[in-house]
């Protein structure tokens, strides 16, 4: 239990050195760009007052380094600064958007396990036959097309040509949103004990979802397929199979628990990446989400809200890798103990 | 040439259809933007002509994939897209590969200090989702295709450094790099003369895979509207114009992802087929 704690130690007390390091990128590209970033975000039109005042506001008056205490000071204090395209606090707008696109991202990396870790094993199970080439078209397939092409294929065929799902938002007219605890309206739906608005829901979350996990399914399918085959060939499966030991508790109990290892360093990745195209996603089917709000953010300098996206979705990224990372030390006593060895 | 045709490398390359079809259509892509003008039905569909007679019109004998909601030939704008896509390809892998390659040979071969900053450095940059780091060095630039290539180079040499510096590690004690050392020979010559080479087939191969890659998150940022400029035709821009008019006009989304997916498909396969023929890691 110590050696596991002083691992989960190790591991939080790294990502909040990357964190650190992604704050200080984030700030220094900010700054580093040519041009004034009040004049930028508030255009030619504005007065020369206007833009002192917002210098002020953003500290920009001041040397760098008391910029970047400065920052950090406010980070620490939970404050981000006000969005100038919304006119609110960042973190009032990301507490509004992020669950949304949080939601969407679970719910695509929950196709992605419960979909390609059994297509896998079904795959190194039936080595080379329709299993296996089907895993082999969708990973290929997954990782050569962009996440918002999924987007109109699957709009297309099966929201306009065959009328399984709807086209776009989250809920049907005929739903009131859910009370709001934690922003993603399933799991809201289920808090209130609404089935019928949590049915909705999921209904309108199945192609968004799939168009985000396209790319990782067909992968996560080859990647548990090959280090299946890897464990397969081990002497201990072998002397598994002399002992007499079901085939089935051999797949499971000693072929899968090692070859999730790697896999599920590559799925966590594969989660992270689903952040990015959430963007893409959410765009084609009006997910109100992050995605028009950093686009706009963007389009308009909107300094505060660029800088607390970024970070948000880094620090989520390094959190999804301490879970990977924790759930691979529980699978793996053996990593527990090693020291970080690089 | 006649020569690569007949040498046992092509040969062994030759029995894989799978990246002999992904040289194919690499081949394909690049003959059709290099001879744009020449090849494609109307040139001058290109730019901000309008013909709104002709408007959204379904795939035809005369226009074979249809047109636009003003009336431009698909086909066209298709294939001088693939000249943007390929020239972002093209310039993020120039500045992206020898940045990361040389950070990931110094701080392989150096070790110490040299490699803490070095690889703290690109853990800090890969531990922003890639395309939300592009994203983010956007923001603070104009969207146009010189930025958005700017974008895609920032977040795309760390890659490269990891990888380089994993294989420095693991020759930097080989013999031939300690014969180097003995002799006294430059540093240089051993990091670009000993070590390089032995890193040069893993390199290429990811080189050949992140072309694919580099080109569909290039089209990924023109979809949102922040990489090419209209009217400068981009396979990301016109599916992002064309996904407001499903699903009547499916024509005009469709086959330009259609075409993302081609391009990014080649060098997948030629890529996947070297990393087999080479035997390396990427």
């Amino acid at each position: 239990m110590t050696a596991f704690l002083s691992y989960l130690a190790r591991r939080l007390l790294a990502a909040l050195g990357v964190l650190f390091g992604v704050s200080i990128l984030i700030f220094v590209l900010a700054r580093v760009i040519p041009g004034d970033p009040a004049r930028i975000a508030l255009g030619p039109m504005a007065s020369q007052e206007q833009v002192e005042n917002l210098r002020e506001e953003l500290y920009l008056d001041r040397p760098l380094p008391l910029q970047y205490v400065e920052f950090v000071r406010r980070l620490a204090q939970g404050d981000l600064g006000m969005s100038l395209y919304t006119r609110r606090e960042v973190t009032t707008d990301l507490a509004e958007f992020f669950p949304a696109t949080l939601e969407l991202v679970l719910a695509g990396g929950l196709i992605m396990v419960l979909l390609g870790l059994p297509l896998g094993i079904l795959a190194a199970y039936y080595r080379n036959r329709w299993p296996d080439n089907l895993a082999r078209v969708l990973s290929l397939l997954g990782v050569v097309t962009p996440s918002f092409v999924w987007a109109i294929f699957l709009i297309l065929l099966l929201a306009y040509w065959v009328i399984l799902f709807p086209v776009a938002g989250r809920l049907g007219d005929a739903f009131v949103p859910p009370p709001r605890v934690t922003g993603m309206v399933t799991v809201d739906a289920l808090l209130a004990g609404q089935w019928a608005t949590f049915r909705d829901a999921v209904h309108h979350m199945v192609l968004p979802a799939f168009a985000l996990a396209m790319a990782g399914l067909g992968q996560a399918a080859r990647l548990t397929r090959a280090n299946m085959l890897d464990t397969y060939g081990k002497p201990y499966i072998e002397m598994a199979r002399a002992y007499g030991i079901r085939e089935s508790t051999i797949a499971f109990k000693y072929a899968l628990r090692p070859a999730m290892i790697p896999t599920l360093t590559i799925l966590g990745l594969d989660l992270a990446a689903m952040l990015g195209g959430a963007f893409l996603v959410e765009a084609v089917f009006n997910w109100p989400g992050m995605a028009r709000y950093a686009v706009q953010a963007i389009l308009r300098k909107d300094l505060n809200a660029i800088v607390g996206t970024t970070l948000i979705i880094a620090a989520f990224f390094l959190l999804i890798n301490i879970l990977v990372d924790l759930i691979v030390g529980y699978i793996n006593p053996r990593i527990r103990f090693r020291r970080e060895a690089r | 040439m006649v020569q690569v045709f007949r040498s046992r490398a092509w040969f062994r390359f030759s029995r894989n259809p799978l990246s002999v079809i992904g040289l194919a259509i690499i081949a394909l892509v690049l003959l059709l933007a290099v001879f744009a003008p020449l090849v494609s039905p109307y040139p001058a569909h290109v730019g901000t002509f309008t013909n709104f007679g002709e408007a959204s019109q379904a795939p035809s004998g005369k226009y074979l994939l249809g047109t636009d909601t003003i009336g431009r030939d698909i086909l066209t704008r298709i294939i001088f897209g693939f000249r943007v896509s390929l020239a972002l390809g093209v310039v993020v892998l120039l500045l992206a590969v020898p940045i990361g390659v040389l950070l990931g040979l110094l701080a392989g071969y150096f070790g110490g200090r040299l490699e803490a900053v070095i690889m703290r450095i690109t853990d800090v940059f890969l531990a922003v989702p890639p395309l939300v780091l592009a994203l983010a060095v956007l923001g603070f630039l104009q969207p146009n295709l010189f930025n958005a290539m700017m974008a895609v180079t920032v977040m795309w040499w760390p890659w490269y450094t990891r990888l380089v510096y994993n294989l420095t590690r693991s020759v930097r004690t080989e013999g031939f790099v300690t014969a180097a050392e003995v002799i006294g020979a430059s540093k240089a010559h051993i990091l670009f003369r000993e070590i390089l080479p032995n890193c040069a087939p893993s390199i290429l191969t990811k080189m050949t895979l992140d072309m694919g890659f580099v080109i569909l998150i290039g089209s990924s940022l023109s979809f949102l509207g922040l990489g090419v400029q209209p009217p400068t035709p981009d396979l990301g821009t016109m599916v992002a114009d064309g996904a407001k008019y499903l699903p009547d006009q499916w024509w005009i989304s469709v086959f330009p992802g259609l075409a993302v997916l081609f391009c990014v498909l080649g060098f997948n396969l030629l890529g996947d087929g070297l990393r087999d023929l080479l035997d390396v890691e990427v």
